[in-house]
């Protein structure tokens, strides 16, 4: 590993969030005065809930590697707002640590902390949180004004990630005047002005209606393979998490309840709470060509060819053409078997009855 | 009957149990001490051997102060007397013509056209009737009060913002600064900062600066926190966040502050006039209202209702034009439109010296109304005597005399036609009675106490109560409503009334407030019904209550007085005008937005018209409706202040008795009985509030 430096880059940790604790209440910091809170993580929460505090965050710990969306998903009042909030320092966590490449942002005096935000964070935000007084490209600028950097530098940058949303031709326009989805692209342009390392969403398409909100999704996944930026995801719909995660975490009541892919997930629900997420999901949306894939029995040469990594959903109109069967390649043309329309329906019902060797 | 229910019943029962012998104990006692005041003389009046010299130790406070501190008030008086000759004299200076130009310029930039027309109509308006001077002098005091009045007032907002123990500091200090009667500031002022116009100054900055402070915190604590956030995370240092995120995000709630310290400082300029020395419009009124005028004080009081008119709508336009940001527009693009008007302002100065009439409005352009007015309404009182008086005379007789003495004494051959015999007083107890035993019956114990209480009253009279009996009920009231916080707070208030002596006359207070009150919030919530009901009702009446309530309320005496005379029902009357608006305001707001959802739901019920208004509008608007109450109240209670002017004998009348006769003790110890009436039944509303909101939510009692 350590000779192959490109992989090293991909897999580095660019965030680290180790043990945090949020606590409400009136004296939350008597609960880590001493080295001792090492012991049993859910009979500390319970004694702070019997001695009327609130554990908003129990003990959370997570990774976000560079250039991953790292998706945060729970319902209301799960703690997942409180989380990304420590994160970004905007709520001060009650333990733990937040390493940035290495550094305790916990740490950082306020000065610090803001040269931090300057440079290296973007936040978006449910409700935008746009200034009303400012147009797009005032609002989008603002980061770097309050840099006091020239308004030529401030205004070519706005430009330039105005641009990259798609709201080019709305500078001089005010929040009020745009629709919720192009308010969103400007919270979104202003995060990105400062070219952050590292990118928080909180429930950023929440507030909008579901086709805006897909069209958004694709938007946003868009940008991030233009970018490929370090990015904190959160939301509370369990459908968007699958869409754009690269690895996600579900939380519960303060607690991480389980990390992992979204595949991870679905086929291996650490507990009811999780299952009963993933059982709404169409599988078929999950199987891919080889997990469907049977050894070839006959002369595979007339089928044509399939990538191995694609979802099986695809197949679907061309084994009606086909009924004989695919040839299933992986990337390096290797040969991995053949699809055909049994062999399709044999591993859905595999799924369906949560069995769960077909996965990859 | 589900378990839940089971559950709530018991402590159900055991709190009206409660509320009902909690109730027939005070109202036994309170029958005690009516029968038993003939022979015990001390339940009747206060002992006087009880009261404490409070007036003598004000005065002689007052006296102290004079003494030691006079050369600073002194030396802050010469400070302002320079700037506001200043301005008074750049006023008089400038050609009217580049006056009507520079306020129709902000007129126009504030709301556009048509205000502007408004502006320009209005402020030729002053100079054909004459006033224009007068009008002037009054500004010139607005003009420097209120910059003042606003910096102060953001100042301490903005500490107050930052702090919560500061706020909770401020927040009694506001609500006395705006509930103790403006009469009574006048005469402490008067004494320390000695006759002249800076007593104008320092009584409207005191008076206009509680709004901007309310207003600053309130629209800097209402940024949504997605706001700062965002500010926070774009890595705003805390004076960036501040100036850059928060109070531009919150500028229109704080420009609204600007705008009610604009009227409020109007307003206070307009009384402070009373005390003369200042040639300016509010005293023309007053002068003109004492020699019996009507027709000049009517001229003068629409100059007053012109220019408050155009002070709210131009500063309000203001505050509503959120987002005009010019910021990288070009020079001429952002100042322009202001130097050309500059340039013109310079022109019409200039030309003055060619075209004298740009300067001075010539004397023959100048039309006298104040005559054919007096006699218009000469010829209508004595067309309509008969017909006013029957209205003057029987709202008297048959409301407020028996409110005020009691159906015991208001019940005379000269009065009802008919002397007061047993089997009357008889046949009244028991009707009484019998009413509330149908509402107990139905189970309405709160409605039942009410009615009692009610008769009680009724037939005493407020004035005539016997203090222990008044002392009690309030007292046990404040318990049932607001707990001990709300009792102490009332039994506190009641002893300084009866120690300081003022209790008979706070009684009338409270009598002319109570009518007044009842009956603004009457007219004001039924006619907001109907307008809530009626869009083209609702289209009339907006303009009508506008100029209500920007008018400085003293304006609103004239008409009065004009038709009825001095005296109660006068008072009644201007205070009914000015206190009606908010129960209109509020009860139309509350029912034009009573949940969508409620309502389609109840008309897919089936509901009749008027069902849907009595069964889901009203009570959803009812939390609504009653803060149109509280205002009413405190709307009314100002006034009473004011309508001392056309003669009450209540504790108004003693704020000004003791302003004209220099006796600061007196007056002073009056006004803060006004403020704490005021600020008890504001508490009394709230605490209502408070009960109707647990109610709804937890389902208790």
């Amino acid at each position: 590993m350590i000779d192959e430096p490109n992989a090293m880059k991909a897999d580095a940790v660019k965030l680290s969030c180790r043990n945090l604790w949020k606590v409400y209440g009136s004296k939350p910091d008597y609960y880590f005065d001493t080295s001792g809170y090492s012991i049993d993580v859910d009979g500390l929460a319970g004694r702070m809930r019997k001695e009327d505090h609130v554990p908003a965050a129990i003990d959370v710990s997570f990774d976000v590697h560079v250039g991953e969306i790292f998706v945060i998903m729970g319902l209301s009042g799960s703690g997942k707002s409180t989380v990304v909030r420590c994160l970004s320092r905007l709520v001060d966590a009650s333990y733990g640590e937040v390493l940035l490449d290495g550094e305790n942002l916990l740490e950082k005096s306020p000065k610090e902390l803001i040269e931090v935000r300057r440079h290296k964070m973007g936040m978006v935000f449910q409700n935008f949180g746009l200034l009303p007084h400012l147009t797009v490209m005032e609002n989008v600028a603002f980061p770097l004004k309050l840099q006091g950097k020239r308004l030529q530098e401030q205004r070519e940058n706005a430009e330039r990630v105005i641009e990259l949303v798609g709201l080019q031709g709305r500078e001089d326009a005010f929040p009020g005047q745009l629709s919720g989805g192009q308010q969103q692209r400007v919270g979104i342009a202003r995060s990105l002005v400062v070219e952050p390392d590292i990118w928080f969403l909180d429930e950023p398409f929440s507030a909008l209606d579901p086709l805006i909100r897909h069209q958004m999704q694709d938007e946003f996944l868009r940008i991030q393979r233009v970018l490929r930026k370090s990015i904190v995801f959160i939301t509370h719909d369990f459908l968007e998490a699958l869409r754009i995660a690269d690895r996600m975490a579900i939380m519960r009541d303060g607690k991480i309840v389980q990390i992992g892919t979204p595949t991870d997930l679905i086929l291996n629900p650490a507990d009811e709470y999780v299952a009963r997420f993933t059982s709404e999901v169409p599988r078929i949306r999950l199987l891919t060509t080889a997990a469907c894939a049977v050894p070839a029995t006959g002369d595979e040469s007339a089928m044509p060819q399939v990538p191995a990594d694609g979802l099986a959903e695809n197949l679907i109109g061309k084994l009606a053409e086909h009924p004989e069967g695919l040839s299933v390649r992986d990337n390096n043309g290797a040969d991995r078997g053949i699809v055909t329309p049994a062999s399709l329906v044999k591993a859905l019902a595999a799924l369906g009855q949560g069995d769960t060797h077909v996965a990859s | 009957m589900s378990q839940a229910d089971v559950a709530a019943a018991p402590p159900t029962a055991v709190l009206r149990g409660g509320l009902r012998w909690g109730w027939s104990g005070v109202i036994i006692f309170a029958l005690v001490c009516v029968f038993a005041q003939t022979s015990l003389g001390w339940l009747k009046t206060y002992p006087a051997s009880l009261q404490l010299p409070v007036e003598a130790w004000f005065n002689a406070g007052m006296d102290w102060i004079i003494a030691n501190f006079r050369a600073v008030f002194q030396t802050v008086t010469l400070l302002f007397t320079y700037p506001m000759g200043w301005v008074r004299e750049t006023l008089h200076w400038l050609p009217w013509s580049g006056f009507v130009l520079i306020m129709a310029a902000m007129a126009f930039k504030a709301r556009g056209v048509r205000l502007a027309a408004f502006t320009v109509l209005s402020l030729i308006y002053v100079l054909v009737v004459g006033l224009w001077a007068e009008a002037m002098n009054s500004l010139a005091l607005v003009f420097i009060s209120v910059p003042l009045a606003v910096l102060a007032g953001f100042a301490l907002g903005v500490w107050g913002y930052s702090s919560a123990r500061v706020e909770r500091a401020l927040n009694p200090v506001l609500d006395i600064a705006q509930t103790v009667p403006a009469f009574a500031y006048l005469l402490p002022i008067l004494l320390l900062f000695g006759f002249g116009p800076v007593v104008g100054l320092v009584a409207s900055v005191l008076f206009a600066f509680p709004p901007m402070v309310r207003n600053t915190i309130l629209g800097l604590r209402e940024v949504p926190s997605d706001i700062i956030e965002s500010g926070q995370m774009s890595g705003a240092t805390r004076a960036q966040l501040f100036w850059m995120v928060r109070f531009p995000a919150g500028r229109r709630q704080i420009l609204i502050g600007v705008n009610q310290t604009t009227m409020a400082s109007l307003s206070m300029v307009i009384i402070a006039s009373m005390i003369g020395g200042t040639a300016d419009i509010g005293w023309e009124v007053l002068s003109t209202m004492r020699k019996a005028e009507f027709g000049s004080s009517l001229v003068a009081g629409i100059v007053i209702a012109l220019m408050a008119m155009i002070l709210d709508r131009v500063t309000f336009g203001m505050a509503e034009q959120e987002g005009r940001n010019l910021e990288h527009r070009g020079f001429f693009q952002r100042y322009g439109f202001w130097l050309a008007v500059a340039a013109a302002v310079i022109c019409l100065i200039v030309l003055r010296s060619l075209l004298p009439i740009l300067g001075g409005w010539p004397e023959n352009w100048k039309i006298d109304f104040a005559q054919p007015l007096d006699q218009a309404i000469q010829w209508f009182i004595l067309t309509f005597k008969p017909g006013l008086e029957a209205i003057r005379n029987s709202v008297i007789f048959f409301v407020m005399l028996p409110l005020k003495i009691g159906l015991d004494k208001a019940v005379s051959p000269f009065t009802w036609g008919f002397a007061l015999q047993p089997w009357h007083t008889a046949v009244f107890v028991v009707s009484v009675l019998a009413g509330a035993a149908a509402a107990l019956r139905a189970g309405r114990t709160a409605l039942a106490v009410a009615t009692v209480l009610g008769g009680l009253v009724f037939y005493v009279g407020i004035t005539d109560m016997p203090w222990p009996a008044s002392v009690a009920i309030l007292v046990y009231f404040g318990w049932r409503m607001g707990g001990g916080g709300l009792a102490t707070g009332t039994a506190l208030a009641l002893t300084f009334l009866l120690v300081t002596g003022s209790w008979d006359k706070a009684m009338l207070s409270i009598h002319l407030a109570t009518l007044a009150v009842l009956a603004s919030f009457l007219m004001g919530s039924t006619l907001g019904i109907i307008a809530a009901q009626n869009d083209w009702f609702s289209h009339v009446m907006r303009p009508i209550n506008d100029t209500l309530q920007t008018m400085p309320p003293f304006v609103l005496l004239i008409p009065t007085v004009m038709l009825f005379k001095i005296g109660d029902f006068t008072a009644l009357l201007a205070i009914i005008s000015y206190a009606y608006v908010p129960a209109f305001r509020y009860a139309e707001h509350g029912l034009r937005h009573v949940s969508k959802e409620a309502v389609e739901a109840a008309t897919c019920i089936g509901a009749t018209p008027m069902q849907l208004l009595l069964q889901v509008k009203l009570p959803l608007a009812l939390p609504n409706i009653m803060l149109g109450l509280n205002q009413t109240i405190m709307y009314g209670i100002a006034m009473l202040v004011i309508a001392a002017l056309v003669g009450t004998s209540d504790l108004g009348q003693e704020v000004y008795v003791g302003l004209s006769a220099g006796n600061f003790g007196q007056g002073f110890i009056a006004g803060i009985g006004m403020a704490i009436i005021a600020i008890t039944a504001d508490r009394f509303c709230r605490a209502w509030q408070r009960n109707h909101e647990t109610r709804l939510q937890k389902g208790a009692s």
